[in-house]
């Protein structure tokens, strides 16, 4: 069983609600923070290795120390909740029956950054839980967490909730950021990052909400004994979301020390595939990560058992391996076509796309409109090159990671499932009455040659 | 007349204080959800224009932001919006299936709306709930693990509350 430090009271009944939340120990964290200086929490934050819990994984002690200071201007915390990548949606499980765990989180994380009005961007489609946060907000302040002076120490801080209107893109931080200004989300060209020039051209942190509640715990129980949860550079715990074809679905609290054999069959997580079908393929971190299928996911070319964490999954580039995301692990079985699903992401993509560079706008249509096309049965061979060449033209063409994650799951799906393009191209009417199956993507690992 | 009621002007005098003096702007999105939730579900220029005059800044400001979110309506919809999920993971879970069921019994097809004025069918981009699909958005709920008799109970519902 692993060690849970987010959710391990997320089954006392009413946690959602102030009194029971302080009663199991909340808001101790506040308590203790607020006696120490905003330097020495962002030092225990650095050696705590705690890892941004959006996707990219960068260090947020790092993170907090780039934040400039300058005399007499604002800084501010922003909480990114505007959890839109698909397979994804950890963050919207904490903030429906934890919330408090956020605000917490964020109490602490502001007096570590000096911001005194922090904000949490909810994606617009998150209605209902705009009005809990809010509403845990209005509570926490009642109690003398939030407001002028909290607990005497003369540090003042308010927090709103900002409801996105659903846009994909808002989940990068600068386009957050312009979100949050009442604008279009179009990211903004970095340099300068926004902790020297973010919302309202002041100092800012954008944080995921996963990642401002692990600063909870990391100030309970200190940095050091976080950092000796889990393995090498992947410290603490991580939450999954489980979905796809999997017998059970939803939110999985891991240490990061497990399989992933042991993750999709165990019964204490995804507890094995439905209907005896068997494994084809995974998506291990969020939609924009490499696809996998089965023998590679559950090991790595050197034929090491794959793990749950930021290296493993890593393991091998993107030749062999994939990412960590978001945490977003999307299971496929045997039944399913790698190019139909492809074919939605693309779909996705597209749709997200701000428009603003000319190789995302134009690129994600088109491969969006040549994945359909093999689907449909009506492609040609020289077809899966150009989407092959397509995505290479947009990876690293962009402002923003949206058109690398564009890319990235199209790229990976021709990487390791090339014979079933081909077969679609090949099969123009059997590709539309059945899929191609398991094929032999669960036999033991042979290392492709990349395209 | 397009006049917001004094307690929703309220409300926005509120959410305006969240921000520093002078960027009131960051009002736009959430104005905008009140607009539409106030002014029959979709955003006619006018409503643009009005929220512009509000918030003292250019109507083209506020168009821009309306035509890139994808909650905002700028056509008419019906009484209820059907905003069924169709990105991978929902997808695996047979949300193809639940879409063609949902255009059979509504006799409509992708972006269209009963004759009735009662029902509006749309296709949508991941909504975060993965783990239960397959999915639809309805007005400010999320409904899961939907099935075929799930989505005549819903219609069922509707009907009900409508009439």
């Amino acid at each position: 069983m692993s060690r849970k430090l987010l959710l391990d009271k997320e089954h006392v009944p009413g946690i959602r609600g102030y009194d029971v939340y302080r009663r199991e120990g909340g808001y101790r964290s506040v308590e203790k923070a607020l006696k120490l200086t905003p330097a020495e929490i962002v030092e225990e934050v650095k050696r705590s290795g705690l890892r941004g819990r959006g996707g990219a994984g960068f260090p947020t002690g790092m993170k907090w120390s780039f934040l400039a200071k300058p005399e007499g201007v604002a800084r501010y915390l922003v909480c990114n909740a505007d959890e839109s990548e698909p397979g994804t949606f950890k963050d919207r499980y904490l903030m429906e029956f934890i919330p408090h765990l956020l605000i917490e989180g964020m109490i602490v994380s502001s007096f570590a950054l000096g911001s005194n009005v922090s904000y949490i961007y909810i994606r617009g489609e998150y209605a209902w839980i705009t009005d809990i946060v809010e509403n845990a907000i209005a509570e926490a302040k009642q109690n003398g967490w939030l407001g002028k002076n909290i607990m005497g120490t003369g540090f003042d801080c308010e927090l709103y909730v900002q409801r996105g209107a659903g846009a994909y893109i808002c989940g990068e931080e600068t386009a957050l950021i312009e979100s949050l200004e009442g604008k279009r989300g179009n990211p903004r060209i970095k340099p300068p990052f926004p902790a020297v020039k973010g919302l309202w051209d002041c100092p800012t942190v954008v944080n995921n909400v996963e990642t401002l509640a692990a600063v909870v715990p990391i100030i309970n129980e200190g940095s050091e004994a976080y950092s000796k949860i889990g393995v090498g550079k992947s410290t603490g715990t991580k939450l999954i979301s489980a979905c796809g074809n999997i017998n059970k679905p939803g939110i999985y609290e891991i240490d990061m020390t497990i399989s992933v054999e042991e993750f999709i069959y165990s019964d204490e997580y995804c507890g094995g595939i439905p209907n005896g079908k068997q494994l084809k393929a995974c998506i291990p971190g969020g939609s924009s990560v490499p696809i996998l299928p089965a023998n590679l996911l559950l090991t790595t070319a050197k034929g090491e058992k794959r793990l749950m964490n930021y290296e493993s999954l890593a393991d091998g580039g993107f030749a062999t391996g994939s990412m960590m995301g978001s945490g977003g692990f999307i299971v496929l079985d045997e039944d399913q076509c790698v190019v139909r699903h492809t074919m939605t992401l693309a779909r996705f993509y597209h749709h997200e796309s701000c428009g603003q560079c000319s190789p995302c706008r134009e690129g994600t249509g088109w491969m969006e409109r040549i994945l359909k096309k093999i689907e449909n049965g009506k492609g040609e061979m020289k077809d899966i090159d150009l989407l092959w060449d397509i995505q290479r033209k947009i990876e690293g063409n962009t402002i923003c990671p949206l058109g690398d994650a564009a890319a990235w799951p199209v790229a990976a799906a021709i990487r390791h499932f090339r014979d079933e393009f081909e077969w679609h191209v090949l099969n123009p009417d059997d590709c539309l009455k059945r899929n191609y199956g398991l094929a032999h993507y669960a036999d033991p690992v042979y290392v492709p040659v990349t395209a | 007349m397009i006049q917001f009621s004094d307690e929703k002007l309220n409300t926005i005098n509120e959410i305006i204080k969240r921000y520093p003096d002078g960027k009131h702007k960051s009002a736009l999105l959430p104005v905008l959800h009140l607009a539409q939730e106030e002014f029959g579900g979709w955003l006619d220029t006018p409503v643009m224009d009005y929220v512009a005059t509000l918030l003292k800044i250019e109507p083209i400001e506020v168009y821009e932001v309306a035509s890139f979110y994808s909650m905002y309506n700028l056509k008419p919809v019906g009484k209820y919006v059907f905003e069924v999920c169709q990105t991978g993971p929902c997808m695996l879970n047979g949300s193809d299936q639940i879409i063609d069921y949902i255009k059979q019994q509504l006799n409509i097809g992708i972006g269209q709306t009963t004759i009735d004025g009662l029902f509006t069918l749309k296709t949508v981009e991941c909504l975060g709930a993965c783990g239960y699909a397959p999915m639809m958005q309805l007005g400010k709920t999320y409904r899961e693990h939907l099935t075929k008799d799930k989505v005549d109970a819903i219609v069922e519902e509707c009907r009900a509350k409508a009439n």
